[in-house]
């Protein structure tokens, strides 16, 4: 198990790092992996709202046998094999190569897209896997170390350096250049192609410049993120963001934001820390996030849906008993109050759980529509005429379902008693002129 | 080539029967559309395995099935949960769960499983190369002797029981999953469950990864699981015949990654290179054989089969037109007979070949000219839908020419029109 100490001096280490003291080296790659991060982000918005995140899988995975290639023609042109871009030209080239292979595998046969991305994945990964292999002897590569390679697979910021960073920067930078001015395009296309395609912007070259992008972003992505996880990266920031908006305009800043705030945070924290690829730091990161966005996220959260959930079934059940006190008293001729032994019969007639009937009886208290007397409750006057309308309601709806839906009498009380909580007024009119035209009766106003 | 019992038994016994378990069960993946769950699924049980590594301290078989099992129950609950909870798509959903898993699993091989026997290339490519059976026999019939089958290392024993498992998974539940994997919804409604199946196949997914996870590691266990399954499906309509296919592919891949990943180096004065990527190159060898040459839906023999039906087609057409111009009244018909040889004598028709002189070319260009100014003109002045303008054409093509305005260059389907040349005079039908 791991010896080291979480003592106070990694803590200060990781917060000097994360505010930029840790030196020229370190500062270079925090900037060009918040960069990196942001541009994943904002492309795998479009890969997201395109159904093509996992071709990144692919794309990531095809990388290996590039790097490979890459690095033994660099030995052999007696160019450094450690030439960063050489290296990066490989990836993105055998990446390209398999985004073309899914294409035809995708024309010429009748495989659908999730075979055809696992045939790429699996082959391309192999011969990568074969080629490490040849290279690892050095035999092979006239002494050449390919010791650096690994750090493709895993990532490892602690490997980079400045020149490195700025690499990764610039295309990063690339990345969300071309974004930027495809924008309006991109945005058409991915919601409505058919529309795009009248206006005449051209399709076909819009989604070859999205997996190109994707290629973009995953080869910049390889030192940091590793070539297996930087699938991640594109797509854990977009679904997050998600969760908070429905705007598109918000959206693409949004998952921008969480993938450079994943990167930051993971890059610093690999940073420090021994044995610690960084790929899965940042990855766990982007997780966290994610899980964060799942509970809180103010509208799609769970917390959030939970809450509104609890509230509306609140109401509805409030109201319920509004309307059967009403229609109580109304059978009693004007006395409103109602005893416990009644409250306990609605309780099981609607199948409340135990602790439903103190908060509903507490909530109708507090809104004033109750209150409580010697034997039980009573209806204020508020309570009389709310009572009354949710009543109307559902005799409006009663009415309108057996005139106009032919639905038999017997089947229309459960409907309403759904339908009568979410009455608008604008429906209440519409539906007491289409009574009327049926020349059935209408149900009488309440009277306040 | 030099093979050695107790050097290369062991690995082609590994490499076979994975292949064997995971070629079988990727066709209900491939057929289900849930081949990249099968991505999923071999990312995502490396936590579970590395967590049982953690607890027990023991990397025997059970201990790792039950972690790999319980990383793929939680893969597929948390797959639905994020599809509901966070509203995305299957594919998106199942990135977000694999890809944090993976990263938890790396994480911690890295950090708390170092220096012991589960390491992370490991997970990458499996050590085929490595696996030693060091009392294996001198020949290879030795192996059948039960003091050798008695002494045979454990993983052997794992592979050939998953294996086992997977061949009778497929007999028993054969029609149930037949019938899950074509109409999930008729399945449920005559009454068994299909999500349970679809449970239980995940769990034989996630074992299968394991047991082949130290032949080919987790991630060359994808191409193991998709690719013969593809390539049967290429090969077959019939669900049996697929089957069998798979199982052969994916057992030849094996062998001939494996022996290949000896002896091609080997030929070039080289040390053997990884096994499991050869056999992942082999399938993906074997997969393109079946896309080419494939007797049913091969791009070779549909491309020949086409060839062939385009030369009965001509041929076809040939004889109908002579036939058309055999048609009519007597005059006509003798008209018709002398046809050919007339153009012969007026040289519009090569004399040997039977194919036009430039002045025949030259002659046919105006009527073709003719024929598609007149399907122009009656397509955008006269209201005439374009697949309604040929027949028209055909009749006036022979009396006048419209020259309709502004010199299109193609008619109504598309097609060019001939360009007048300079020295051209309109010739009277003689």
């Amino acid at each position: 198990m791991d010896t080291h100490p979480q003592s106070s001096t990694t803590l200060r280490e990781i917060l000097g790092i994360l505010t930029f003291q840790g030196g020229y080296n370190t500062n270079a790659v925090l900037a060009g992996v918040i960069l990196l991060g942001t541009a994943a982000g904002v492309v795998g918005v479009f890969a997201l709202l395109r159904r093509r995140s996992l071709v990144s899988d692919a794309i990531g995975h095809a990388t290996l046998p590039g790097i490979a290639l890459a690095f033994l023609v660099a030995i052999l042109i007696g160019a450094s094999e450690r030439s960063l871009p050489i290296l990066l030209l490989g990836a993105a080239a055998t990446s390209a190569l398999a985004v073309a292979a899914i294409a035809a595998i995708l024309r010429y046969t009748r495989l659908r897209e999730d075979a055809a991305i696992g045939i790429v994945l699996g082959v391309f990964f192999g011969v990568g896997v074969v080629l490490l292999s040849y290279v690892q002897h050095p035999a092979n590569t006239s002494g050449a170390s390919p010791a650096g390679l690994h750090h493709f697979i895993y990532g490892q910021t602690a490997a980079m350096r400045a020149g490195d960073a700025f690499l990764m920067a610039t295309l990063a930078i690339i990345s969300l250049a071309i974004i930027l001015a495809l924008l309006k395009e991109l945005v058409i296309t991915t919601f409505n192609s058919e529309h795009a395609r009248v206006l005449g912007l051209p399709t076909s070259f819009l989604d070859a410049t999205l997996l190109f992008l994707i290629v973009l972003v995953t080869v910049a992505g390889l030192q940091a993120v590793g070539l297996i996880l930087v699938i991640a990266l594109l797509i854990i920031p977009p679904v997050a963001a998600r969760l908070w908006t429905d705007r598109l305009p918000v959206l693409i800043p949004a998952a921008g934001a969480i993938g450079a705030l994943s990167a930051y945070a993971g890059a610093a924290a690999s940073a420090t820390l021994p044995r610690t690829p960084t790929g899965s730091v940042i990855v766990l990161a982007a997780g966290a996030m994610f899980l964060i966005s799942l509970m809180l996220a103010p509208r799609h959260g769970v917390l959030a849906t939970t809450l509104r959930k609890a509230t509306q079934r609140l109401r509805i059940a409030g109201e319920h008993l509004l309307e059967a006190a009403y229609e109580h008293s109304v059978s009693r001729r004007g006395i409103t109050s109602f005893s416990n032994r009644s409250l306990q019969a609605m309780q099981r007639l609607w199948g409340w759980p135990f602790w439903m009937r103190p908060v509903v009886l507490a909530s109708l208290r507090n809104k004033g529509y109750i209150q409580r007397t010697q034997q039980g409750y009573q209806l204020t006057g508020q309570g009389v005429a709310r009572g009354a309308r949710i009543a109307r309601n559902h005799r409006l709806w009663d009415q309108y379902l057996r005139t106009h839906a032919d639905a038999a009498p017997g089947h229309v009380d459960w409907s309403a008693d759904m339908v009568e909580h979410v009455l608008s007024p604008e429906i209440i009119a519409e539906l007491e002129a289409a009574i009327l035209d049926a020349q059935a009766p209408v149900p009488k106003a309440p009277r306040a | 080539m030099n093979l050695a019992p107790n050097v290369d038994l062991f690995p082609i016994l590994a490499a076979v029967l994975a292949a064997l378990s995971c070629g079988l069960l990727g066709n209900f993946l491939v057929l289900r559309k849930l081949s990249l769950m099968g991505d999923a699924m071999s990312h995502s049980v490396l936590p579970g395995l590395v967590i049982a590594f953690m607890i027990t301290g023991s990397r025997t078989a059970p201990v790792m099935f039950l972690g790999a099992t319980l990383a793929g129950i939680a893969t597929v609950v948390l797959v639905e949960l994020i599809k509901r909870l966070g509203r995305v798509e299957p594919g998106a959903a199942m990135g977000v769960v694999f890809s944090v898993l993976f990263a938890l699993g790396v994480l911690l091989i890295e950090r708390a499983a170092r220096n012991t026997d589960l390491d992370a290339d490991c997970v990458l490519h499996g050590q085929l190369e490595t696996l030693f059976w060091p009392e294996a026999p001198q020949r290879w019939m030795g192996v059948l002797h039960p003091d050798t089958l008695a002494a045979a290392p454990p993983q052997v024993w794992t592979l050939a029981i998953t294996a086992a498992l997977v061949v009778a998974f497929v007999l028993v539940l054969y029609k149930e999953l037949r019938l899950a994997a074509f109409d999930p919804a008729l399945a449920t409604a005559q009454g068994f469950n299909a999500t349970l199946m679809h449970y239980a196949l995940m769990i034989l997914v996630a074992g299968a990864t394991v047991a082949a996870f130290e032949a080919v590691g987790s991630i060359l266990v994808i191409a193991m699981l998709i690719v013969p399954a593809a390539a049967a499906r290429l090969l077959t309509d019939r669900l049996p015949t697929q089957l069998l296919a798979s199982i052969a592919i994916a057992v030849a891949a094996a062998f001939a990654g494996y022996l290949g990943s000896i002896a091609i180096p080997d030929a070039f004065g080289k040390p053997q290179v990884n096994a499991a990527g050869s056999i992942a190159i082999a399938l993906g060898s074997l997969f393109t054989l079946a896309v080419l040459l494939g007797p049913r839906y091969g791009a070779l023999p549909t491309a020949i089969r086409r060839t062939i039906l385009s030369r009965r087609i001509a041929l076809d057409d040939l004889l109908t037109t002579l036939y058309r111009h055999e048609e009519g009244r007597p005059i006509a018909r003798a008209i018709a007979k002398r046809t050919y040889a007339r153009a012969r004598r007026l040289g519009l028709v090569e004399q040997q070949s039977n194919t036009l002189t430039a002045a025949g070319r030259h002659r046919a260009a105006d009527l073709i000219r003719r024929h598609r100014h007149w399907e122009t003109y009656l397509v955008q002045r006269a209201g005439i839908s374009a697949d309604h303008a040929h027949d028209p054409a055909e009749h006036l093509e022979h009396l006048a020419d419209p020259r309709p305005s502004g010199m299109p260059k193609f008619d109504p389907h598309g097609k060019p029109i001939p360009p007048q040349s300079k020295q051209d005079h309109e010739r009277r039908v003689p």
